[in-house]
């Protein structure tokens, strides 16, 4: 057999085998998608949407969950969108190239390697112990927010360097000060950037339930939490609950799906409308 | 020249005021580890060290003897970690080729956002289809009376592994500088041959490191394994065996756990263990890519 | 400078909530505790608030060390247990300035469960100890079927697996090879897909919506002797009588004396409309004897 035959065949069927990788990856998500889709679709209604569960969390809805999971979520943004950019504006445009910086960026990257039931402990001693918040809707978010922290510093400083340089020696130029340029040369460009990055943070802080379990989240509140210092109920915990703690699993494993579709749904809609917004941006910038 | 004293005390103080931003993060990781560390040095004034890793047994609640041995938990952690690595490290690296070096890059702009999708999947939904999806799948086709194991463990890991090894992989076959493909493809190798034989092992640090992340994800994990792997305290003994693992273990007992006991200070040593797991390994990551960026430049 | 102002304002707010958060705490009333009972309170909590207006009750689950633990660091006001609380808790109870008085809302039948291919009817207390302590690893043993033993259970914050190990295992360890369940509930879902399983919930859990017992099920009798009578966990008068060997009391403790509005919702508990919901449930009333004397006392 030619040479080149061979080579050919042998590229046909490696490429084959990694389309088929590919293949089965998208084939997983999928499967997955549509299993949640078909069966939570079922149980998705406005009811479901806007009610309170009853009678024992067979029916009704998961509306507390939803409200309980926004709230917290708020905190954390709170928390990790201001310290995040913050830190992000350091690095990026004060810092210079020194062991602190580093050591600042190191911390970053394994901050966010560290197991997010980790952070569950550290929350619990800090802000449900030493801080005495309780457990309640401000340690867990405080909690999240520290988790979601590399996650916006990242974000934010992957914005400010698509901001070109010239921009700045465009201000200094003219006699601004670091600040001044920062403020009116660079910001104004950046901040759309990197609140679309903290988006997914924030999408991926929404799904967490290691970090909520023990700081703040509550089986069943029949009432809307009316201050930062109630339990709550949260969308992940609830998902959790309804398929490993219920009473009656079977009978409300399509309440359980259907929470998992509405997690999802709004995960994967903040996720999208960040892919979207990033994708304009950047076209813009080009 | 009053101003513009005022104005530079103003631009210090709005750099300190940054500074301190910048150092929160270090200053976060260090309280984590010394939180862990001044909460878990309690428990071993009960519990000698070499039983805490090198014992199989825990039980800390036994009426007979309480057991504080995390052996266990560690082997269970293992198992599915390099369950999941097995599963995810070959086919990341082949989904990475695909999408750096067989796909069209119209293909490339819409797969790669779905491959975002699958990272975003929180991990509950993940362990939730491990309960109705995967779990029923395997114990059909092991013929287990319960697909609870550390199979279902792998097999979930191995899906929110799968990400981090596609994306890092493909960035650094990605930075294989072009002249080594020109080089080789005008020796008259075929693409896929440059591939296997140039790229790969060129990205090589890149893929390794991925693998290292995802390998620290898979560790941390917490929620997944919580819902699937069936909790058995037991040493495993095989795949299908139901496994505790050591973030599950944590998971389980917190909740319940008096404050300021032996059990409760155990607990955090479990946590401590993990912290430390999990920082040599991305500390590692980190090196390997820092390296292979420098060489590259 | 905008944006400056607009971050500070933010801190002082968060700053200025979190106050409010501190002095705002516990309206509500917090039930902590066991995942046996968390479905039946939170029904009886359910149907109570909807009976008195200006009623708040919060119901988490947690296992019944879970409630304990709550009800000593004083993170709620009632706690659930399926179980009597150990020297030591009470101990440090008292340490922490907490004086816990029980009140007996409920009796449960704790069930001993198979998968119905399996072909075995009634079992002693010791055989069941033997199988849990992991003396014995196949069915045939015990007069079963040659099969391997799939054990379910609970993890050690359960008041019933504490039950469990105190009054079937004689106070030994546990089989390190029981898979240990999140809850009650998903006990049951293993149950009905494994052929070789055995479990423990409480009786509460055995009947579905239509009061009939769940597909898949088989609740095996239980007797004290080898060759004893043996009975099941839903004859009311052996529970009762105390013939079946494994009911128990089932708890809610208040730190001293109850509260008013914790007292009002205890009292409908133990009260003709309360007990008309956990024997809808599926669990025992607290009945006229030494239970509801001892309640009594406790409202004092």
């Amino acid at each position: 057999m030619k040479t080149s035959t061979r080579k050919g065949i042998a590229q046909a069927v490696g490429f084959l085998a990694l389309r088929a990788a590919m293949g089965l990856v998208l084939a997983v998500l999928l499967l997955f998608l549509y299993d949640i889709g078909k069966k939570g679709g079922g149980a998705i209604s406005w009811e479901f949407l806007t009610e309170a569960p009853r009678r024992g969390m067979t029916e009704g809805g998961i509306f507390p969950a939803i409200v309980g999971t926004f709230l917290v979520t708020l905190i954390t943004a709170v928390l990790a969108v201001p310290l995040g950019m913050s830190a992000a504006i350091y690095l990026h445009e004060y810092a210079k190239q020194s062991r602190l910086t580093r050591l600042i960026r190191l911390s970053i990257r394994n901050l966010s390697g560290v197991p997010s039931i980790v952070y569950g402990l550290f929350g619990v001693i800090l802000f449900v112990n030493a801080m005495r918040f309780g457990t309640s809707i401000l340690s867990a978010g405080l909690t999240l927010g520290l988790m979601t922290l590399p996650w916006t510093v990242t974000a934010s400083e992957e914005a400010l360097k698509t901001i070109p340089n010239s921009y700045r020696e465009g201000a200094m130029a003219l006699g601004a000060t670091k600040w001044q340029t920062i403020r009116t040369n660079v910001l104004p460009y950046a901040i759309p950037g990197m609140l679309t990055g903290t988006v997914l943070g924030l999408a991926r802080a929404a799904g967490e339930t290691a970090p909520i379990l023990f700081t703040g989240a509550a089986f069943y509140l029949p009432f809307l939490p009316r201050s930062l210092g109630d339990q709550f109920m949260a969308l992940p915990y609830h998902l959790y609950i309804m398929a490993t703690q219920h009473h009656a699993i079977q009978q409300v494993r399509p309440l359980a799906y259907g929470t998992a579709l509405v997690l999802i749904g709004l995960v994967l809609g903040l996720n999208m409308t960040a892919v979207v917004l990033r994708y304009r941006l950047r076209r813009k910038h080009r | 020249m009053r101003k513009k004293k005022l104005s530079h005390l103003k631009e210090a103080g709005i750099r300190a005021f940054f500074f301190t931003c910048g150092v929160v993060a270090v200053l976060v990781l260090v309280g984590i580890f010394l939180t862990l560390v001044l909460t878990a040095v309690p428990a071993f004034r009960e519990i000698k060290l070499s039983e805490f890793l090198l014992s199989k047994a825990w039980d800390p609640t036994s009426p007979e003897k309480a057991e504080y041995g995390i052996l266990s938990m560690v082997m269970s952690t293992i198992m599915v970690t390099g369950g999941a690595l097995l599963l995810a490290v070959p086919i990341g690296i082949a989904v990475a080729a695909y999408l750096s070096d067989v796909a069209h890059w119209r293909v490339r702009e819409i797969l790669k956002p779905i491959v975002e999708i699958l990272a975003g999947i929180p991990s509950v939904v993940i362990g939730f289809l491990g309960i109705v999806l995967i779990g029923p799948a395997l114990s059909k086709i092991f013929h287990t009376g319960n697909g609870l194991n550390a199979v279902n463990g792998s097999v979930l890991l191995a899906i929110m592994a799968l990400p981090t090894i596609i994306s890092i992989s493909e960035d650094s076959l990605n930075a294989v500088p072009k002249a080594y493909n020109e080089a080789s493809l005008a020796l008259g190798a075929s693409r896929w041959q440059t591939l296997l034989r140039v790229k790969l092992p060129a990205g090589l640090s890149g893929i390794i490191a991925a693998a290292m992340l995802g390998m620290g994800r898979a560790i941390g994990e917490t929620m997944t394994v919580l819902m699937a792997t069936g909790n058995a305290r037991a040493f495993p003994h095989g795949f299908l065996d139901s496994v505790r693992t050591m973030t599950a273990g944590i998971a389980i007992e917190l909740g319940e756990v008096p404050y300021y006991t032996t059990h409760y200070y155990a607990l955090f040593a479990i946590g401590l263990v993990l912290f430390v797991i999990t920082f040599a390994v991305n500390l590692v990551a980190d090196i390997v890519l820092h390296k292979y960026q420098e060489r590259e430049q | 400078m905008k944006r400056t102002k607009i971050f500070t304002a933010l801190v002082l707010a968060l700053l200025g909530l979190a106050g409010i958060a501190a002095a705002q705490r516990a309206k509500m009333i917090q039930v902590k505790g066991s995942d046996t009972m968390v479905n039946l309170v939170q029904i009886l909590a359910e149907e109570y608030m909807g009976k008195t207006p200006g009623a708040a009750i919060a119901v988490l689950g947690g296992g019944s060390g879970t409630g304990i633990t709550g009800l000593i660091n004083q993170t709620c006001d009632i706690a659930n247990s399926s179980r009597e609380w150990k020297q030591k808790e009470i101990d440090q109870a008292w340490e922490k300035g907490v004086s816990p008085r029980f009140f007996v809302a409920a009796v449960d039948g704790l069930s001993i469960v198979v998968n119905e291919k399996n072909p075995l009817e009634q079992l002693t207390v010791a055989q069941v100890g033997a199988l849990y302590r992991g003396d014995v690893k196949n069915w045939k043993a015990v007069g079963g079927m040659e099969k391997a033993v799939s054990l379910y259970g609970r993890q050690s914050n359960s008041g019933t697996y504490v039950f469990m190990q105190e009054f079937v295992l004689g106070n030994k360890n546990y089989s390190a090879d029981m898979k240990e369940m999140n809850g009650n509930a998903q006990i049951i879902e293993g149950l009905i897909q494994d052929e070789g399983a055995v479990g423990y919930v409480g009786v509460g859990y055995l009947h579905d919506q239509d009061g009939k017992i769940r597909k898949g099920l088989k609740v095996l009798k239980i007797s004290k002797e080898p060759n004893g009578t043996g009975f099941l966990p839903t004859d009311k008068a052996a529970v009762d009588s105390g013939a079946y060997p494994l009911s128990r009391p089932l708890y809610m403790a208040t730190s001293g004396k109850p509260k008013s509005d914790v007292a009002q919702f205890l009292g409908w508990i133990v009260g003709p409309e309360g007990q008309a919901i956990v024997e809808r449930e599926g669990f025992f009333i607290v009945g006229e004897g030494k239970y509801k004397a001892a309640n009594d006392k406790n409202f004092k």
